[in-house]
Formats: structure tokens, C-alpha cells, sequence
């Protein structure tokens, strides 16, 4: 299993890899906002850690349709299908391989990015927090539309469409968390609480959903 | 006009790999013990100088701060120039100069945006404001980094060659927004002190320590830069070595 | 421990199209069954079924004798589809050990060394490069080595030399006859002869009904 976990993150490394692409497209997406909404910094101050999170849930979607389909085109499905290893198991290490490689460093790059959107220190603490425990779920989420349309062509639009209506919790439950942490009267553990109870709820729902597809698809 | 053909061949004589690689190794050193010897004088002349009555300290931050900004934007025009290269003249090390000089781009852009931040905390109390040269500086980093993820994705050298050199022209329109963005726009960031018509408006107590400094990161972006391409030729070399292995191979069983 | 591969009525369907009806075969430790037919007579099909990635319509697959503790009989399968399962961005050595250790082997043998395993397809000493680097016939021997580092006492194989030259060949029909000899067994779609001693299933497409030669 750790065999599978290192193989997976050495290839989004590698070249072609999805690793730096997701990072990108986050900065890109929020740096795009100040452009929309003005430079004004009290308003990006009081919207950065939704902008965060909305730029984070994008950037995670982003190569979640590749999670089963590049399996398939060479082959390799069939064989992880084949094992003694149970399917869920193998999903959930092939999730986590995604998230370290893709999700980890949006985490990462977050306070930077907070930074740019004129947020305190203890907003950019909390968001970068609710991103850690919370960006594992739409990864979770993610691959079971990832292995319901791993037989389509051109799946990787779907896979958003599909995954985004289910993450909305997620985004809720992480935003309302980072902004009690700045916002006095609200309080701050429970909406974290309920996003990890969330995570993990997923991290058992997703695997399962997405062996159960990947088994009827197989053909 | 024999002089201009010798120019010519000089030049041609460069596209050749093996003779770059061959100046390359002769030049290094040199070029690396005299970046280290002008950040050593500069470097002493940042500290030594007075501080500003107004900026007190934080104004040796501007003996980084901006020869890493003139280095971001030369090395974009340095990559735009060879992107010609690689469109018109077909040169064989243009793209080779773009591809290696992209990685030092963005590490000289970064270093301006981080410095620049430094700065901005205590003068102008935030870290990070949205005004035209700040905005169009981080667009330059994004740049750099999509143009990384352009040539990482593509593991042809060739082919990336000419879709790469085409991103970069058109990219380039950016350099003059920066350039002039806080001519053109009201901006927080001040205008150009050093190169302006009329003459620099900086005291010279703060312009020599400047000056030096600039020219050693420009030193330090050719040392990097003759490097980084020399590796860069390398790196292919080992790959079509490594092509040839996998076809000889087994082809006597 | 002998092992036999035991298959009763069996029937696909690919969509809503009978691809064949009524097989039953019985392949014994040390044993090989060729399938052949036409284009579309259900070859792969077949294999597919056999190697449990597509359910059957009616019928069993069972693995008999086996003291191996399985869940289903696709637990003892290589499976050699026409892709080879093989990263072209890793290199060689990297998807070797990959599958070695994911895979893991059967009850009952063990799978060989890396290096021991490309040498044994004629390929030894390349596998520090990339996958993506081999032309097609040698990603085709690379992909046959997973044969030999993960061990499985049934080998399913679909059209396994297409891509490979004559020598090639003869080096992989030595490899299946030592799998054969050391009591596996090998179920292979092909149209060239496989250079071994073996049975035939002669797949008729029409009508769906294959019948053992």
C-alpha cells in the first residue's frame, strides 16, 4: 500500500504531473478577484477566507478526473481490480497519494495568498486549518465522481459538476469556522468539529462509492 | 563588412552546443568569483551607508528590493529575446536560453515581491496592496511559474520550443505596463528615482550602494543563467543517451 | 499442489449482445488452453470473464484444489491484457517493484528478483530508464515481466506476442513453458502459436458456442 502511495505522488511529480498545475490555478483564481471586486482592502480583508476556500475547492477538483481514468487507459484498473488487496482500501491510499500531492500544497500556499487579501494572522491561522482538515473530504467526495465517470471520454467537466453540489457542506462548515475564528460572538470549535466529522464521514463514504462504481464500470 | 561576417560566424560558432558548453566552462568561474566579489562590496556599502531620517533602517531593504526588480523584468526580456530566437533565427540555443532562464525569472520576481512586502509592513502598514506595479509584478510571477508548468508538461524539448517562445512574446506585453505602471496610475508604489530624464533623484550616499548592488545581481542572473543552460544541455544530452540505450538494447539477444 | 481451473456454462453478454453461451472447460495444473477465432468470436471477452473483471451472464469460474485462502478465484490470476499496465513517466525498475509489492504472491511460489526478471526477457540492464523511453515490443517484454516478479499460478494472457519479434517469441514460449512445468497453467488468446504443447479452444463467434479441440 505505501508502494502504491509513493508511486502515486512520484508520478504528479513527474513531468505531466498535476502537482504545480493545482497550486497555480489557485493563486491565479485568487488573485483574479481583487480585479473583480476593486482593491479595496477591508473588503477583501472581510471576503478573503471565503475567496480562499472557493479558490481551494476549484483547485482541488481540478485534476480529480484523472484519479481512475489514466488507471484505465494503460491498464492498470484491471489489475488493482484483480487483488487480493480490498478495492476500497486501495482508493483511499490512491485519495490520499491525490491529496498529499495536490491539496497539501494549496494548504501550503494559503497563508501567502491571505496575505494578499489583507487578512489578519489569526484569519489566516483558521483558514489555513479548516483548509487542512477540510480539503481531504472533497478529495474523498471527488473520487467517487472520478469513478463514476471513468469510462467517459471527456470526463473531467462532469466530474466537477457531479463532485461540487456534494461539497457544499464542506465549504459551508470550513467557512463558517474560519471567519467564527475572527468574528467575536461566534463560536469557533464547533463548525471545525463538524468539518472534520465531515472528512471523516467521507473518507469512509467516498472509497466505498467510488470501488462500488469502479467495479460495475469495469468492463 | 568582414567584420560584421566575422560577428556572424562568432555567433553561429555559439549555436553550437559543444562550443558553448566548452565557453561556458571557461567563463563560469570567472563570472562567479566576480558576483561574489561585487555582493561582497555591495553588501558592505548597503550596511555601512547612513539609514534614510524618514525610512531609517528599512531602506537597505531597497538595495535588494530593487535590483531584484530590474532582474525580473530583464529576465523576462532576456527570454523574450530568445523566444525571437527560437521563432525567427531557429537558433538552437534560444531555447534552450528560455527554458533555463524561466526558473531564475520567477526566483528574482519572488524575491522582489517578498522584499517589497518586507518593506511595505512598516511604511505602509499592510503587506500587500492591490496597485498597478504590485499587481502587475505578481502577474510577471505567475507567468513565470505557468510558462515552468508549459515546459515541464511537455517533455519534447522541440515542440515545447515554439509554443513556449510564442506564450513568452505574447507575455511580454506586461514588461512595459510594469515599467510604466506607476507613470500611468496614481499608484502607492513611487515613481523611478534612479533612470529618468533629468538626472537621478537619489542622493548619492544611497545610489552607490545601488548601483553595485544591481550590477552583481545582473552578474549573479548571467553566472546562473550560463549555468543553468549549460545544464539544460546536459540534461538533453543525457536523455537522447538514454533513448539510444533503451533502442541498442537487446537487440543482440 | 495442483490446482485446476474449472469453468461450467459459461455465458457473457457486452451490452445486450449474447457474445457466447454454454463454455465449459476444465484446465489442469500444468496445462495450457489456447483460445482462438475470428475478430469479435468473444476472445477477450472470455479472458475478461475469467479474470473476474466482467461478471458473467450464467456459469461459474472456479479454482479447485487450491489450499490457498481466496475469495475469488481472480485472486490467483495474472491477468496480460492488451495494455501493458505500465506508467511511461516512471521508469522500468520503478513500475516493476511497484507491482512487485502491490501484487504480492500467491500461496505458493514466489515471485523472482527485478533484474532476474528483465534478463529473463532479454532486456536486462535497462531498466533505470524510463518506460516511456522502450519502442513498443520491448514495453510489451517489460509488461511480461510483471509475470515473473509477482507469482500467480494462472497466467491469462490476451494476444501476449502481438507486438514481439520471432526471437522475442520463442524467449516468452519459454517462459510459459517453465510456468507450465512448474505446475501452472496459462490461458492465452492468440492467433500465432504460442510454441508450446496446448490445448485449443476454438471460439466460432456465430452463434456463441465455443468448442473444445
Amino acid at each position: 500500500m505505501i508502494s502504491l502511495f509513493l508511486r502515486d505522488l512520484k508520478l504528479s511529480m513527474r513531468a505531466g504531473g498535476g502537482a504545480l498545475i493545482g497550486v497555480l490555478f489557485f493563486m491565479t483564481v485568487v488573485a483574479v478577484v481583487p480585479f473583480a471586486v476593486g482593491p479595496d482592502l477591508n473588503l477583501l480583508s472581510r471576503i478573503g477566507p471565503a475567496i480562499l476556500w472557493i479558490g481551494a475547492l476549484l483547485a482541488s477538483l481540478l485534476g480529480l478526473d484523472r484519479l481512475f481514468q489514466a488507471e484505465r487507459e494503460d491498464g492498470s484498473l484491471d489489475l488493482m481490480l484483480m487483488q487480493e488487496t480490498p478495492l476500497v482500501l486501495t482508493v483511499l491510499v490512491k485519495c490520499l497519494a491525490h491529496w498529499t500531492a495536490t491539496g497539501l500544497p494549496l494548504v501550503i500556499a494559503a497563508p501567502l495568498l491571505g496575505l494578499f487579501m489583507n487578512m489578519s494572522e489569526v484569519a489566516i491561522g483558521a483558514t489555513m486549518l479548516t483548509l487542512l482538515v477540510g480539503t481531504p473530504a472533497i478529495t474523498f467526495i471527488g473520487a467517487t465522481g472520478a469513478a463514476v465517470a471513468v469510462t467517459l471520454p471527456r470526463g473531467g467537466l462532469l466530474v466537477s459538476i457531479l463532485v461540487l453540489p456534494l461539497a457544499i457542506p464542506v465549504l459551508i462548515f470550513g467557512v463558517s469556522a474560519a471567519y467564527a475564528a475572527v468574528q467575536d460572538p461566534a463560536p469557533f470549535l464547533p463548525p471545525l468539529l463538524i468539518l472534520i466529522a465531515i472528512t471523516l464521514f467521507f473518507a469512509v463514504i467516498g472509497p466505498l462509492a467510488a470501488a462500488l462504481a469502479l467495479r460495475s464500470a469495469s468492463d | 563588412m568582414s567584420e560584421n561576417s566575422l560577428a556572424i560566424r562568432k555567433f553561429s560558432d555559439l549555436a553550437n552546443p559543444t562550443r558553448f558548453l566548452a565557453l561556458a566552462a571557461r567563463v563560469l568561474p570567472w563570472f562567479a568569483g566576480l558576483t561574489v566579489l561585487l555582493f561582497a562590496v555591495g553588501l558592505y556599502l548597503s550596511f555601512t551607508t547612513e539609514g534614510d531620517y524618514q525610512q531609517g533602517e528599512t531602506v537597505r531593504i531597497m538595495y535588494v528590493h530593487v535590483p531584484a526588480a530590474w532582474l525580473s523584468m530583464m529576465c523576462y526580456s532576456v527570454m523574450a529575446l530568445s523566444a525571437l530566437g527560437t521563432l525567427v533565427w531557429r537558433h538552437p540555443l534560444a531555447d534552450v536560453a528560455a527554458r533555463a532562464a524561466a526558473p531564475i525569472g520567477a526566483s528574482f520576481t519572488f524575491l522582489a515581491l517578498v522584499t517589497g512586502s518586507l518593506w511595505g509592513k512598516p511604511m505602509w502598514g499592510t503587506w500587500w496592496v492591490w496597485d498597478a506595479r504590485l499587481t502587475s509584478v505578481f502577474v510577471l510571477f505567475l507567468m513565470y511559474l505557468g510558462l515552468m508548468a508549459l515546459n515541464r508538461a511537455m517533455d519534447e524539448p522541440g515542440k515545447a520550443a515554439k509554443v513556449s517562445a510564442v506564450l513568452i512574446l505574447v507575455g511580454f506585453v506586461n514588461i512595459p505596463i510594469i515599467k510604466f505602471s506607476v507613470e500611468w496610475w496614481n499608484t502607492l508604489h513611487q515613481p523611478a528615482s534612479v533612470l529618468r530624464l533629468g538626472g537621478s533623484a537619489i542622493d548619492p550616499e544611497f545610489l552607490r550602494p545601488l548601483l553595485v548592488m544591481a550590477v552583481a545581481f545582473t552578474m549573479l542572473f548571467f553566472t546562473l543563467h550560463i549555468a543553468a543552460m549549460r545544464n539544460e544541455i546536459w540534461r538533453r544530452r543525457v536523455t537522447s543517451m538514454r533513448r539510444q540505450a533503451a533502442r541498442s538494447a537487446g537487440r543482440e539477444a | 499442489m495442483p490446482i485446476r481451473l474449472r469453468v461450467e456454462g459459461l455465458s457473457a453478454k457486452r451490452g445486450e449482445d449474447l457474445i457466447f453461451h454454454d463454455i465449459s472447460f476444465i484446465v489442469a495444473a500444468g496445462e495450457a488452453l489456447i483460445v482462438t477465432g475470428p475478430n469479435g468470436s468473444g476472445k477477450s471477452t472470455l479472458l475478461r470473464v475469467l479474470a473476474g473483471l466482467l461478471t458473467a451472464e450464467s456459469g461459474t469460474v472456479r479454482m479447485d484444489d487450491t489450499v490457498a485462502d481466496i475469495s475469488h478465484p481472480r485472486e490467483l490470476c495474472h491477468y496480460l491484457g492488451h495494455r501493458n499496465a505500465m506508467k511511461h513517466e516512471l521508469t522500468v525498475e520503478e513500475n516493476l517493484s511497484f507491482w512487485k509489492s502491490f501484487m504480492g504472491d500467491s500461496a505458493g511460489g514466489s515471485g523472482i528478483g527485478l533484474e532476474e526478471a528483465t534478463e529473463a526477457l532479454g532486456l536486462g540492464g535497462i531498466s533505470h530508464l524510463p518506460f516511456g523511453y522502450l519502442s513498443a515490443g520491448q514495453q510489451r517484454r517489460m509488461a511480461m515481466a510483471k509475470l515473473l516478479v509477482a507469482y500467480r499460478p494462472v497466467w491469462i494472457l490476451d494476444e501476449p506476442t502481438a507486438a514481439l519479434d520471432a526471437a522475442a517469441d520463442r524467449m516468452f514460449a519459454g517462459l510459459v513453458e517453465r510456468h507450465l512445468g512448474a505446475g501452472g497453467i496459462v490461458v492465452a488468446a492468440t492467433h500465432q502459436p504460442l510454441g508450446v504443447a496446448a490445448r485449443e479452444l476454438r471460439m466460432t463467434g456465430f452463434a456463441g458456442v465455443g468448442e473444445v479441440v
